[in-house]
């Protein structure tokens, strides 16, 4: 049913940190090799070890260069890793015409019935970001579960019970947790480090949050300190080395 | 975005196919037996056709009637239910006119309002959009319309409507591309709020997330032939609107009336070319590719 819920019991979905990524990729890898092998159609590769590769992927790490508006401040290196943002308001969902994409009332986690899908890549049209991908060879559209069958699956010890990309994530950038709940991890995250959407204007009400890089510290002041200490200490070379100079000069 | 071929000849063929049903539900011209035989054949070759070429791009056409389900929500479900039931009218309404010589005026107004209504829905699908802010205006459907019934009126041999009709599908046309050039920028959307940087400084694209391309960049980021834009506009504008209006003015003839058709035909397929080449989606934001 492609009608979006009023509202939903809880809101599932993950905080990241651009101030934690460091741009290792690990989260694509572990999203990739989850999904690839659990629920729903594999994520399938074209041309692997061929010319000219391409495959699906839920998950896809940016790194965008930020240069301060201030000259004296210096340019940022930011990597931005990018998935289904679970939106409140998703036009994904609204203009699907089998039914095949829906947003879950119990949790707001937005998914595909696979066997519904006919492939048509509406939903992948209004996604503002990039978050849905139509799998080559399944015909299928693919896109981040939330790892569905992680987070409620007691076979998996407690720990492992949350979206791949967060349970392997080195640097600790990615949480996850119910927005719905205002204690909760991500909520807290959020409010503590000012959590902010991507694209407001397109109106979409993403769930998951982007927590901002903090402020680099400045250079200037710092360097002063040690300067004195590292100003070069022997000008005029004496000794072995004088008369090396010298001879060297002469040649 | 891909300009896909199955979806140009859809929206093409179709446009025509549903505009000239439209003007033989109206009753215009009021024809019966062999000569209403022979306008429905090519009105329904013109959007059956287009519909068939459309299912080429789904991924599981197999699965294509789930698409009835949904109209509730998608305009490409609403866009389903009213070619069906434009199809379904105008085939018991031709059968009328062709074997029994009687036409039921009803049943044409009806099915002259389901095809202009699948015109319209088809449109939609793409003036919904405000992730393709070129698209996002009602000049989309208007674009859509007009061109339907122009040339509509053009198949349907209405000599002295046509043109002024080609005209005003012309001058919406130029509008829409008047509008469209400045839509991304008007939209809001850019680097800074797509990556939510913007307060920190200028946003530039470092690294893209993968060495090769992908779904995404194949089917939103297209930016061939660009270049070649005012030129292609040009020449969907004489083929589609300035010749047909030309040769409807000399003196008729079915050879002129055919040339006149056909260079109408393919002016609005390059002008449903450039309506997928040039547009922009934000995705390609993400990409610094815009």
């Amino acid at each position: 049913m492609t009608r979006l819920p009023e509202t939903t019991q809880r809101k599932l979905g993950l905080v990241i940190d651009l101030d934690t990524c460091v741009g290792c990729h690990a989260c694509v890898i572990s999203c990739k090799g989850w999904n690839t092998e659990n629920y729903g159609a594999p994520l399938s590769d074209q041309d692997p070890y061929g010319a000219d590769p391409s495959g699906t992927f839920l998950n896809r790490v940016h790194s965008y260069e930020v240069t301060p508006l201030a000259d004296s401040a210096m340019a940022q290196l930011v990597h931005f890793p990018k998935s289904c943002l679970h939106c409140e308001d998703a036009p994904c969902v609204t203009v699907c015409p089998t039914g095949a994409s829906y947003k879950r009332v119990e949790d707001g986690i937005v998914l595909v019935n696979e066997s519904d899908c006919i492939g048509c890549g509406l939903c992948a049209w209004a996604c503002p970001y990039g978050a849905r991908e139509l799998d080559q060879a399944a015909g299928v559209m693919k896109k981040c579960t939330l790892c569905v069958d992680r987070i409620y699956n007691e076979n998996l010890p407690e720990e492992d019970r949350e979206p791949a990309c967060v349970r392997t994530c080195p640097a600790g950038a990615r949480h996850f947790g119910d927005f719905a709940d205002p204690d909760s991890n991500v909520s807290r995250l959020t409010a503590e480090r000012g959590g902010m959407d991507l694209m407001p204007e397109q109106g979409t009400k993403p769930v998951n949050k982007y927590l901002p890089p903090r402020p680099k510290d400045r250079l200037d002041g710092q360097i002063d300190v040690l300067a004195p200490l590292l100003a070069p200490v022997a000008e005029d070379a004496r000794g072995f080395l004088g008369w090396l100079d010298k001879t060297l000069d002469k040649i | 975005m891909h300009p896909a071929p199955s979806v140009i000849i859809f929206s093409t063929c179709s446009g025509l196919g549903f505009g000239l049903l439209a003007w033989l539900g109206f009753g215009f011209p009021a024809v019966t037996g062999w000569v209403a035989f022979t306008f429905f054949a090519i009105a329904y070759l013109l959007a059956v056709g287009g519909l068939m070429a459309s299912t080429f791009h789904l991924g599981r056409p197999e699965r294509a009637l789930k698409a009835f389900t949904q109209w509730q929500t998608s305009w490409l479900s609403r866009e389903a239910w009213c070619a069906m039931a434009a199809l379904i009218l105008m085939a018991v309404y031709g059968a009328g006119l062709v074997f029994l010589d009687t036409r039921w005026p009803l049943l044409g107004w009806l099915g002259a309002a389901a095809s202009l209504g699948t015109v319209f829905t088809t449109s939609m699908i793409y003036a919904q959009l405000k992730t393709v802010p070129r698209w996002h205006s009602p000049l989309t459907p208007a674009l859509f319309l007009s061109l339907a019934i122009a040339g509509g009126a053009l198949m349907a041999g209405q000599t002295s409507l046509a043109p002024w009709l080609l005209l005003l599908a012309g001058a919406i046309q130029l509008a829409v591309w008047l509008r469209g050039d400045g839509a991304l920028g008007a939209s809001g959307t850019t680097m800074a709020t797509a990556t939510g940087l913007g307060d920190i400084g200028t946003v530039r694209a470092f690294e893209p997330p993968h060495t090769g391309t992908n779904y995404l960049l194949r089917e939103f980021v297209f930016v061939i032939g660009r270049k070649h834009a005012t030129k292609l506009r040009a020449i969907a504008l004489i083929l589609m609107i300035l010749l047909p209006v030309v040769l409807l003015l000399a003196p008729f003839s079915h050879l002129l009336a055919a040339v006149a058709v056909l260079s109408h035909l393919a002016g609005v397929a390059v002008s449903r070319w450039l309506f997928f080449a040039e547009a922009e989606h934000v995705v390609g934001l993400y990409y610094g590719k815009r």
